[in-house]
């Protein structure tokens, strides 16, 4: 029971992109379309959980018991880089043509602060690995719902008669803000 | 580019925030005060700095192959020793900044420069860009943050002009999206 | 744009040298910052129990973990002492029904069991509505100063209870309630249990003769 609260948490009441502001920039930059942002939510599902596994057993059985947690950035950012290098080489044999429409955004997902300050957080939290996983994926699966229903919208913001001074980011961002006010509505259900 | 120009275009035609819409967690993230955007701006120029001259010190050391690699490492390390630092010496700061002093080691700036930048040039230009980008990125934060201290607490750098509550909504996440999308769209008129 | 040429051997060794650099650095700095960090940590937390024990910063503090008598999870107890005598205790408490999640409360107990003092600690409550229960934005949290739980009922109003509810932040105002009554109850319960040497300036209260009572040779653990 307590795990569903974790991701009911993750993916309404704290979503990672729109309450904890981690993930913006591809969540700016890849949602032109629903398609692509969903490929996207996908990807980062599988670094997210992955990257959360292996640095969470990499702070439990190397940086604590020698003492040198102040390698926690150098050490969660290599894994993470790496894991997306095999993220690339894998999508490229198995399905090229979503590597394709991904194309420059997958290198991008390791400085995705979302994969990172996950990473971190479920150390903050101190969640034992069970928990760490649980709450990866729930925010993985709250950035796709935010990107995904923020690409439906912005598909039909081209055909909309947008202020030329606001065209492009602004409005982007305008649109963003009324989404981080109604998700705001799920504070206090868990 | 001249020296000049190299420093000052971090401020308003490249602002690494405003134009080129780079950093936008921190920026979106911390700016619930005029104080903490200032803050977070000068940490994140203190890592750039140092990584864009440790960068172009080494760069015809690292193998072409391994760079980002290499240049992810080097930042880290600047990054733990702001944090380090931050929390010695100024841990009321440090702790309303939080989860995003970490995250400087991904910030795309910080990152983009070194690649784009620091790598292919002198030691002293890559010094002057990350300076001039820093500041910029430091003075696009205290402005949002300005703005969204003035507009949410009725206040400026925790000085409180009205003793009510302001339009709340500015504090808390959407304002920070709109807060932004006014001043990129401001930013742009004033490009032009 | 390098002058080194891709081997294997070269992006390895490379990347080692740099990693290893960049550990003796950090090494270094910690060293360095170790202590700072460290000493602000423990000014953090004297500061927080000064607030709701004042004269703490001039004593000794003893500091206890005891698990809630709710079993909800651990409380920390700071045991407050000047010139060997018990001035409070501040217990560091919490409550999960927060607006927004968890809540961390410190609180002051005398040895009677009345609340010095309290204030917000960690919380992520909304700004404007339930942040008002820390001490930097509102004196809401003053009506707690001086009672003692056995009388001033550690409920809202609207539930029965001795508590103004901050307007609009209903929830938050429960929630910190029910933070100082996890931590009373904890408090007694150990009190009852332990032995004291508390020296009691108001001898004429009644309500301390089972705390006189407890003799030093009486070393019950609860």
């Amino acid at each position: 029971m307590e795990y569903i609260l974790i991701i009911i948490a993750a993916v309404f009441v704290n979503n990672i992109v729109l309450a904890q502001f981690l993930g913006i920039c591809p969540f700016l930059g890849v949602s032109g379309k629903v398609k692509t942002s969903v490929g996207m939510g996908g990807a980062v599902l599988f670094v997210m959980t992955i990257a959360t596994i292996v640095t969470w057993l990499i702070m439990k059985f190397i940086l604590i018991p020698f003492d040198i947690q102040y390698m926690q950035t150098i050490a969660y950012i290599l894994v993470i880089a790496s894991l997306v290098q095999m993220v690339e080489i894998v999508l490229k044999k198995v399905s090229p043509s979503l590597y394709q429409a991904l194309g420059v955004f997958l290198p991008l997902i390791t400085t995705n602060c979302a994969i990172l300050g996950v990473a971190i957080l479920v150390i903050q939290k101190e969640f034992i690995l069970l928990e760490s996983v649980i709450f990866a994926i729930g925010n993985a699966i709250g950035f796709t719902l935010a990107i995904v229903i923020f690409a439906g919208l912005r598909e039909h913001l081209d055909k909309l008669p947008v202020p030329k001074g606001m065209k492009g980011a602004p409005a982007a961002l305008v649109i963003a803000g009324i989404l981080a006010l109604a998700f705001m509505g799920f504070a206090g259900i868990v | 580019m001249n020296n000049w120009k190299n420093f000052t275009k971090g401020f308003i035609k490249e602002n690494p925030v405003f134009i080129l819409l780079l950093g936008l967690c921190p920026t979106l993230g911390v700016t619930t005060s005029a104080i903490n955007g200032l803050g977070m701006g000068l940490a994140t120029t203190f890592v750039l700095v140092c990584a864009n001259v440790v960068v172009a010190l080494i760069k015809n050391l690292i193998p072409n192959k391994v760079r980002i690699p290499s240049f992810i490492v080097i930042i880290a390390s600047f990054v733990t020793i702001i944090d380090l630092v931050m929390a010695a010496y100024v841990p009321a700061l440090y702790e309303a900044l939080g989860l995003f002093i970490p995250l400087i080691v991904v910030n795309c700036a910080v990152l983009g420069r070194a690649e784009a930048f620091a790598s292919k040039n002198t030691v002293f230009s890559s010094l002057i860009d990350g300076l001039g980008m820093g500041l910029g990125f430091t003075f696009a934060l205290t402005l949002l943050g300005a703005v969204r201290e003035l507009l949410g607490s009725y206040a400026l750098f925790g000085y409180k002009f009205i003793q009510t509550d302001g339009i709340l909504v500015f504090v808390l996440a959407p304002g920070a999206f709109f807060g932004l999308a006014y001043l990129i769209a401001l930013m742009k008129k004033l490009n032009k | 744009m390098a002058k080194k040429e891709s081997t294997f051997l070269n992006m390895t060794l490379t990347l080692f040298v740099i990693t290893a650099l960049a550990g003796a650095a950090l090494s270094f700095v910690y060293t360095l910052t170790k202590e700072p960090i460290d000493q602000a940590k423990a000014a953090k937390l004297k500061n927080a129990i000064n607030v709701v024990v004042p004269g703490a910063d001039k004593g000794e503090i003893e500091e206890n973990s005891v698990a809630a008598v709710d079993g909800a999870g651990e409380l920390t107890f700071y045991n407050v002492k000047v010139n060997g005598e018990t001035l409070g205790t501040a217990v560091k408490t919490f409550s999960n029904n927060g607006f927004s999640g968890l809540i961390v409360v410190m609180v002051g107990f005398d040895s009677n069991g009345n609340i010095i003092d309290s204030n917000m600690l960690e919380h992520k409550e909304t700004p404007g509505l339930g942040d008002k229960t820390d001490k930097k934005v509102s004196n809401w949290n003053e009506q707690f100063k001086g009672k003692n739980p056995s009388e001033f009922i550690l409920k809202v109003k609207k539930d029965g209870g001795s508590v103004d509810a901050i307007t609009a932040a209903t929830i938050t105002s429960r929630a910190y309630c029910d933070a100082i009554q996890r931590a009373y109850d904890t408090f007694m319960k150990n009190a009852a249990g332990q032995n004291t040497e508390e020296v009691d300036t108001d001898a004429s209260d009644a309500d301390n003769t089972e705390t006189n009572e407890i003799v030093e040779s009486n070393q019950k653990e609860d």
